[in-house]
């Protein structure tokens, strides 16, 4: 009954095949495209994040790299395109995210240990097994200051540490991060980020960390992914492999000193385009 | 709406401050009349007065000396010319407060949650919130009669639309990155509901709880003026109005204005204890 006779022809475009990432990739971004106010941020976007490593996205200002990964985390919806971890979608994936204004991202009406088991508890765990994560957390991090607290009694370095630390409760396959030290002094910077270094050689969770500051970037990565402006595509992915722990020194290797040199040279290559 | 934001901001408690500075303080006890300010204000006030009644500059028939009025007022808080008034009348209030919350918390709270919803009724909410209850009180007389259900009903309808109006705004506005934080940990609809919209929403809703007894003791008040009234602050002060007894009315009058005052510092304590987050 619905058929049209000598109606025109409408074909659908086939959709292309889905292309596998390389052995070893853990997050697969297939054909993203994401339209901001009827211009095209992204648009056919594909993407290979591996399994198990550190990846910075750095670029120039309103390139989207903060959208990239909320796209990613399901935080902002895709207009279209694949993202699958593991081939799995994000439903059946855990993830952590760490925001880069904790104060907005704790919730203050709980005590700062409510608020790290905050995702146990969503999960349904008894307080058996939540308590023996925070045991392991609390040890693992190495926390000196009291969990007991709501965390507006706490330092934005303390606070920043317990997002982490809340991002990590449930195991999670992916850890976001976006721009987590940028709202901290310089010495809690460098403190939290020794923390998620030992963090990552102790789970080897895969993270995706969006910066603006790039020998942090450099520093904490197994890849840099350099993007160009608007619409967003990449300029260069370079690969850093210098062994970890890192420490001050490595920031003086010949080997970290030609990738930030190299970053910067695509960086401005593509601000000037 | 403009008074409540701008009370949400004066009343906001001020940023953490270092005890440190104590101890950098001179050893000698001296007077602080840092903290003797806030008695400037009546002091002056009282004086003002006292002067324009010593030198006749206002007729005493129509305002007595601060100190007879005062006077009155004690007595009339021990003994039975304003304490039956003034229990009455807190009564009425927190009656009507109690409805308007029971029924408007909820209410605003699920609206918020449904900005659609909202959307819905919010001219409604707006126009009645915008038309003076007061002059609601005679259509609710013929509704309900002369009676104490008519002061408790009108003055809970004031504050109910003051409630909900805030309580709804209150989860309409929650900080969107704890609501993407609860997302992001696989938090469902209800979960992000119960655990961060409505603890978002508390701080506002406060503030329209604070308004609303406000709103309750005003209309009260009012509707206590009306013929027919028996009891209450506001027929003690139009009563006393009518056999020119002045010091019985003022000392009325700062009954009334001694509740208001109490009933807004008790729900300022009440917020501060409850939303203690609040303004960190």
């Amino acid at each position: 009954m619905n058929s049209v006779i000598n109606g025109p022809v409408y074909a659908d475009i086939p959709k292309p095949a889905f292309q596998p990432g390389p052995a070893g990739t853990h997050i697969t971004i297939r054909g993203l495209t994401k339209y901001f106010a009827g211009w095209p941020l992204y648009e056919n976007f594909d993407l290979d994040i591996p399994k198990g490593k550190i990846v910075s996205i750095f670029g120039p200002n309103g390139c989207g790299k903060s959208t990239l990964i909320n796209m990613i985390s399901g935080l902002v919806p895709i207009d279209k395109g694949e993202i699958l971890f593991d081939g799995k979608s994000l439903k059946d994936t855990k993830i952590g995210y760490v925001f880069q204004n904790y104060r907005e991202a704790l919730f203050p009406w709980m005590r700062t240990i409510d608020n790290i088991a905050y995702p146990l508890k969503l999960e349904g765990k008894s307080k058996n097994e939540v308590d023996r994560r925070m045991e392991e957390l609390v040890a693992s991090f190495d926390v000196k200051f009291d969990l007991n607290r709501y965390p507006y009694e706490l330092s934005g370095g303390q606070q920043q540490t317990a997002s982490i630390m809340r991002a990590l409760a449930p195991k999670p396959e992916v850890l976001f991060l976006d721009e987590p030290f940028s709202a901290l002094d310089f010495e809690m910077t460098l403190f939290i980020r020794e923390k998620l270094q030992e963090v990552f050689i102790q789970t080897g969770t895969t993270m995706m960390l969006v910066s603006h500051d790039l020998e942090e970037a450099v520093y904490l990565a197994d890849q840099v992914l350099l993007l160009t402006k608007r619409p967003t595509s990449i300029a260069e992915i370079l690969h850093y492999n210098d062994p970890r722990p890192r420490t001050v020194a490595t920031l003086s290797e010949a080997n970290f000193v030609a990738t930030k040199k190299r970053s910067l040279e695509v960086f401005q290559r593509e601000v000037r385009r | 709406m403009t008074r409540e934001t701008s009370s949400a901001e004066t009343t906001a408690p001020a940023p953490w401050q270092s005890n440190d500075t104590a101890a950098y303080a001179p050893t000698q006890q001296r007077f602080d009349w840092g903290k003797a300010l806030p008695l400037v204000g009546p002091m002056v006030l009282l004086l003002v007065w006292d002067l324009v009644v010593r030198f006749g500059l206002i007729k005493p028939i129509l305002l007595p000396a601060p100190i007879d009025t005062l006077l009155t007022l004690i007595n009339g808080m021990a003994g039975p010319v304003l304490l039956p008034h003034f229990w009455v009348t807190l009564e009425r209030t927190l009656y009507a407060f109690a409805i308007a919350t029971a029924v408007g918390m909820p209410l605003g709270i699920a609206l918020g949650s449904n900005e659609r919803a909202y959307r819905s009724v919010e001219f409604v909410i707006d126009f009645f919130r915008s038309t003076p209850a007061s002059a609601l009180i005679p259509l609710f007389l013929l509704i309900f009669g002369i009676n104490n259900i008519n002061k408790v009903a009108i003055a809970a309808f004031g504050a109910f639309l003051i409630v909900i109006f805030n309580c709804a705004y209150g989860v309409i506005n929650a900080r969107k990155q704890r609501v993407a934080a609860a997302k992001v940990m696989g938090a469902s609809r209800w979960q992000i509901f119960k655990d961060v919209l409505f603890w978002e929403s508390l701080q506002p809703t406060f503030v329209g709880l604070r308004s609303a007894v406000s709103m309750a003791l005003v209309i009260v008040v009012v509707a206590e003026m009306f013929i027919g009234s028996e009891n209450g602050l506001g027929h003690k002060i139009i009563d006393a109005q009518q056999v020119m007894n002045v010091r019985v009315m003022y000392a009325a009058i700062m009954a009334a204005g001694i509740l208001g005052y109490a009933l807004n510092v008790l729900f300022l304590a009440l917020e501060k204890r409850v939303v203690h987050w609040s303004g960190r």
